[in-house]
């Protein structure tokens, strides 16, 4: 069962990163929609920190948003997807494959690349070290529900919105408490630690719960 | 005696009988608004409240309240047929939810623009960032992504069932957004929260507002079973006993 989660983990993995202008794509966006808002808002230190965290998370959001779309397109439009569904393997596990595999191209670059974004809000230290932790475990659960959505939406004309519909409002969790560790961090009393266990708690409900739904979406969507 | 509990899953046995209900669900609705309304604007008490009472504008409680509440009732019910369609594979129930989408759609969207109206007199600002306002506008993008994707699927078996399954994820997710919601800050969330218990409330406004409460279920019974009517149409447009029903209607 693990040789096959394996199997489209590297089949993934190989295929991004033979044409890797898509994972940079998705990071660009992240970096790009963090520069922007200090451009809208003013730049005056103060008002950045205080927003920081929220706009890091919404980009966050939109970037990981963005890129689910070709989660399982590809494969859709190719007819890979149709042989996954026939393998009589777990389908359910091919998905999480599928889905790690989007993370680690996707989600973790974004959380290596906090750091440089925290500088432009003047965030401190431990603000740097919560928000990687958060969008460690954060980043995670936004490719998990996403995956539901990217497979309820597969091959619909006007996808992309259509999914930011279906997702976006699923994602208020998540963003709520990890943009929250991020700024209580800054008050030196306050406990981080209910923030993490929180999201903690996300990401092994979604890991458990998702992939099972986005299989069934698959199924819905391909019969 | 044994149930035949699939008899009115038919949608050619149930759409007569939906036909037949949908005047007395008109006739109670219209009645009991009109109760309801008459009793919660003229015979209550004035004002609220103590020492900062609300003055006549509480009034609008009387459509707010029972709006907000068939709102999430309406989402129960919609993903509850969804569920049903999912394990039955009944074509009637993913009918029955989609035709309860736009009530529900509507109710939450009557909720939030009474609750802004209010708001203005009582907070001084149409919009607040108040858990109760926040859950309900997520519970609107909730609807309108549900009716969303059931209608940007051509496929109408795909577009059923892809629309069920979204509406029952939105369902295991919103008791998870109304807690996010409710108490984003988890170190303070036993004095954060929120309650509200309908036992508190003086009987004379209680009993005004169920009956507006019942008064619009009944409304929605109609307009669900009207909406119903059309889907069945339809959808069942190739089968003889819709054409016979359609030549009937228009010789009538």
């Amino acid at each position: 069962m693990l040789k096959v989660f394996y199997c489209v983990l590297s089949r993934d993995i190989t295929l991004a990163l033979r044409r890797r202008t898509d994972v940079l794509t998705t990071l660009f966006f992240f970096i790009i929609v963090v520069s922007l808002f200090p451009l809208g808002v003013g730049s005056e230190r103060e008002q950045l920190r205080m927003l920081g965290p929220g706009v890091v998370w919404v980009a966050a959001l939109l970037a990981s948003m963005l890129a689910l779309e070709r989660l399982f397109a590809a494969d859709y439009d190719d007819g890979t997807l149709e042989q996954l569904l026939l393998t009589g393997q777990p389908l359910a596990l091919l998905v999480l494959g599928k889905v790690v595999a989007h993370w680690l191209l996707t989600g973790l670059p974004l959380v290596l690349i906090a750091p440089l974004v925290a500088m432009q809000y003047h965030l401190s230290g431990t603000a740097v070290w919560v928000m990687m932790a958060a969008l460690a475990l954060g980043t995670p659960v936004l490719s998990l529900i996403g995956a539901i959505g990217a497979a309820l939406t597969l091959g619909l004309r006007g996808g992309g919105i259509l999914l930011s519909l279906l997702i976006l409002p699923l994602y208020v969790p998540v963003l709520v408490y990890g943009a929250g560790a991020v700024s209580v961090s800054a008050i030196e009393i306050a406990d981080t630690q209910p923030y993490f266990y929180l999201l903690s708690a996300f990401l092994m409900g979604s890991a458990l719960l998702a992939p099972l739904a986005a299989a069934a979406a698959l199924r819905i969507s391909l019969e | 005696m044994t149930i035949n509990w699939f008899k009115f899953a038919s949608p050619a046995a149930f759409y007569p009988i939906a036909g037949r209900l949908i005047p007395w669900f008109s006739g109670i609705a219209l009645a009991l608004v009109l109760v309801g309304l008459f009793w919660g604007f003229f015979l209550t008490a004035d004002q609220l409240g103590g020492s900062n009472p609300q003055k006549e504008y509480y009034r609008i409680i009387y459509v707010h309240v029972p709006a907000a509440w068939m709102s999430m009732w309406l989402y129960l019910v919609l993903a509850g047929w969804s569920a049903i369609g999912l394990v039955f594979n009944t074509r009637l129930s993913f009918m029955m939810a989609k035709a309860v989408a736009p009530t529900g759609a509507i109710f939450t969207f009557l909720a939030l623009w009474t609750g802004a109206l209010w708001g203005r007199p009582s907070w001084g600002t149409y919009w607040d960032w108040d858990p109760r306002l926040t859950s309900e506008l997520l519970l609107f993008f909730l609807y309108i992504g549900y009716i969303a994707l059931h209608s940007a699927i051509d496929d109408t078996r795909r577009a059923d069932r892809a629309a069920a399954l979204l509406a029952i994820v939105g369902l295991v997710m919103v008791p998870v957004i109304f807690l996010s919601i409710n108490c984003p800050d988890p170190n303070q969330c036993a004095s954060l929260h929120q309650r509200s218990d309908p036992g508190s409330i003086h009987l004379s406004i209680l009993i005004p507002m169920l009956t507006m409460t019942l008064g619009l279920w009944s409304y929605s019974f109609a307009a669900v079973f009207a909406r119903l009517r059309t889907i069945i149409l339809t959808r069942e447009s190739d089968n003889a006993w819709v054409r016979d029903v359609i030549a009937q209607e228009t010789t009538a």
